[in-house]
């Protein structure tokens, strides 16, 4: 995967987004967790729709998931893309309950169905920012 | 009045508050293009005019706009342009392809309360010689969600965010990109027959499954233009429209609608429900009518799936059912449910959905010509827009 680093869309943190982005850069996935009722919610936001505390935790994910839905981009909509078509963005239930949004690597478009396991890695974009993506569980168990 | 009614297996309760209160009673168009020459705001100007003048009012006459939320002319520019004396009324109704039709009710709401008489409704833009949408979006105040957590991944355009929607509804209830193609030819061939459209060469569905995949399972032909142009519409009280120029067109109904996690797509319960099936019965129950009342339907089309769900939410046929629902024409002139019958989105223009209210209140006044639904008393026009929002007016003639 070759993304080109100076042209692509970063992310923009704020106040409530911050540790997550921090906690990427140390390769964990943590998810908001309502400091009250427990509750895990993605993506971060200030109030737990559950019961409207804003007292916040962060818990590590596992990493494990399913896919739940996915697109396949034959055209890339923004510069930084071009080389990466076509381009796997997979729609991953995560085991905590919530779901992501990301790319899906090292799996080729007709291997893609619903169910299929994948695991969270962390992708070194620079020093100031790592973004998270799925591969297969384990690094196999294609059928 | 407040009543309860029970429709689609729920009780509501029924608001009758706006039925009937107020009326369209001006359209208006510019020519539909890929460069227009124009200025956003002459565009909209244009096809204001076009709507006050077809309304019998003069410009002066407006007293309230609805400017479209992204767009680039503001109520101020209305004031100026057109030496409004007392501009009483203006508010945006920010929900992207959602906002056009979301403006009814806020309209027949403020001239219900008497704060207005006849409040403007413009859209116009250069959404092919100008920005294309995959640059717009991403400023858009409903896209910073998403903006922050699934554009950096590469997933930056609408047809990106969406087409996970299509692929759930696909593996869920077997729907087939055929069934897609279905709604692009019909759609295609409204837009020919009308005239003021961008497309102008018949499609099959062969055709369809050639076209090229932007992002899979949607093709190029599942995909709505980018386009030029400008499209408005005047709403007025019921009572004065009944001595205005055109034949009134009621507004029977109006709601919006906003799904579960409308900020991410990518979280909300079930990807195959939109803010329109919370929309739909609210505005059935003002109207006191149900689907089966429906004469013909101008329902949002950025995308030929987001057709097929709405008709689902809409309550045409069971959620799953909409690919079936689609084939074999039914979507044409003289199918079950004429819809697009301007060639919308798809293959007329890219106008945020301004141009399905305005070809709803051609069909009802009957002067639809050579897309005219015979006998059309009763229609519908959606919005959809950004993660799911909807947007519904149902009128009458």
């Amino acid at each position: 995967m070759t993304v080109s680093t100076e042209s692509r869309l970063l992310p923009e943190p704020n106040e409530d987004s911050q540790p997550y982005w921090d906690a990427l850069k140390s390769h964990r996935l943590d998810l908001q967790t309502c400091a009250d009722c427990g509750t895990v919610r993605h993506y971060p936001r200030p109030v737990c729709a559950a019961c409207h505390s804003m007292a916040v935790t962060w818990t590590t994910a596992s990493g494990h998931g399913t896919v739940h839905s996915w697109t396949i981009s034959h055209q890339a909509f923004h510069p930084a893309f071009k080389d990466c078509l076509p381009l796997i963005l997979v729609t991953v239930e995560l085991d905590e309950g919530v779901r992501m949004n990301c790319r899906l690597d090292g799996v080729s478009p007709d291997e893609i169905e619903t169910g299929l396991a994948v695991e969270v890695a962390f992708e070194d974009v620079s020093e100031d920012l790592t973004l998270p993506y799925c591969k297969l569980r384990d690094g196999g168990d294609r059928t | 009045m407040v009543s309860r009614i029970k429709l689609f297996g729920y009780h509501w309760r029924r608001m009758d508050t706006l039925k009937d209160k107020c009326c369209v009673t001006g359209i208006g168009e510019t020519a539909y293009t890929r460069s227009s020459g124009k200025s956003p705001t002459a565009l909209q100007m244009e096809a204001s005019l076009a709507a006050i003048a077809d309304a019998g009012l003069s410009p002066r006459d407006i007293d309230g706009v609805i400017p479209f939320s992204t767009g680039s002319a503001v109520a101020e520019d209305f004031v100026t342009n057109f030496g409004i004396e007392d501009l009483r009324y203006s508010v945006t109704a920010p929900m992207g392809g959602a906002s056009c039709v979301a403006a009814i009710q806020s309209a027949a709401a403020a001239i219900a309360a008497g704060i207005a008489n006849h409040v403007l409704l413009p859209m116009g833009r250069n959404g092919y010689s100008g920005p294309r949408a995959a640059a717009r979006v991403a400023a858009f105040p409903q896209f910073r969600i998403v903006a922050e957590f699934e554009m950096p991944y590469g997933a930056v355009a609408p047809v990106q965010l969406y087409a996970p929607m299509a692929r759930r509804h696909m593996t869920l209830y077997g729907t087939t990109s055929r069934q897609f193609a279905e709604i692009a030819v019909t759609t295609r061939r409204h837009a020919i027959l009308h005239g003021n459209s961008i497309m102008t060469k018949p499609i099959s569905i062969e055709d369809h499954q050639e076209s090229r995949m932007i992002s899979d399972p949607l093709r190029l032909f599942d995909c709505s233009l980018e386009s030029d142009g400008g499209a408005a519409v005047v709403i007025s009280g019921a009572e004065r429209a009944r001595d205005m120029r055109q034949r009134p067109i009621y507004i029977m109904g109006a709601a919006e609608g906003h799904p579960d996690s409308p900020s991410a797509i990518t979280q909300r319960p079930d990807l195959t429900t939109l803010g329109l099936a919370k929309a739909a019965p609210r505005a059935f129950g003002m109207a006191d009518v149900g689907p089966s009342d429906i004469d013909v339907a101008e329902i949002y089309d950025c995308f030929t799936y987001t057709v097929l769900c709405q008709i689902e939410d809409l309550g045409f046929c069971a959620k799953g059912e909409g690919g079936a629902f689609v084939e074999d024409g039914a979507l044409g002139l003289d199918g079950r449910l004429p819809t697009n019958t301007h060639g919308g989105l798809l293959s007329q223009s890219h106008m945020a959905g301004m141009n399905h209210i305005v070809e709803l209140a051609r069909q009802l006044r009957g002067g639809a010509g050579s897309t005219q639904v015979p006998d059309a008393e009763v229609g519908l026009v959606t919005g959809y827009g950004d993660m799911g929002d909807g947007s519904i007016a149902i009128m009458r003639r």
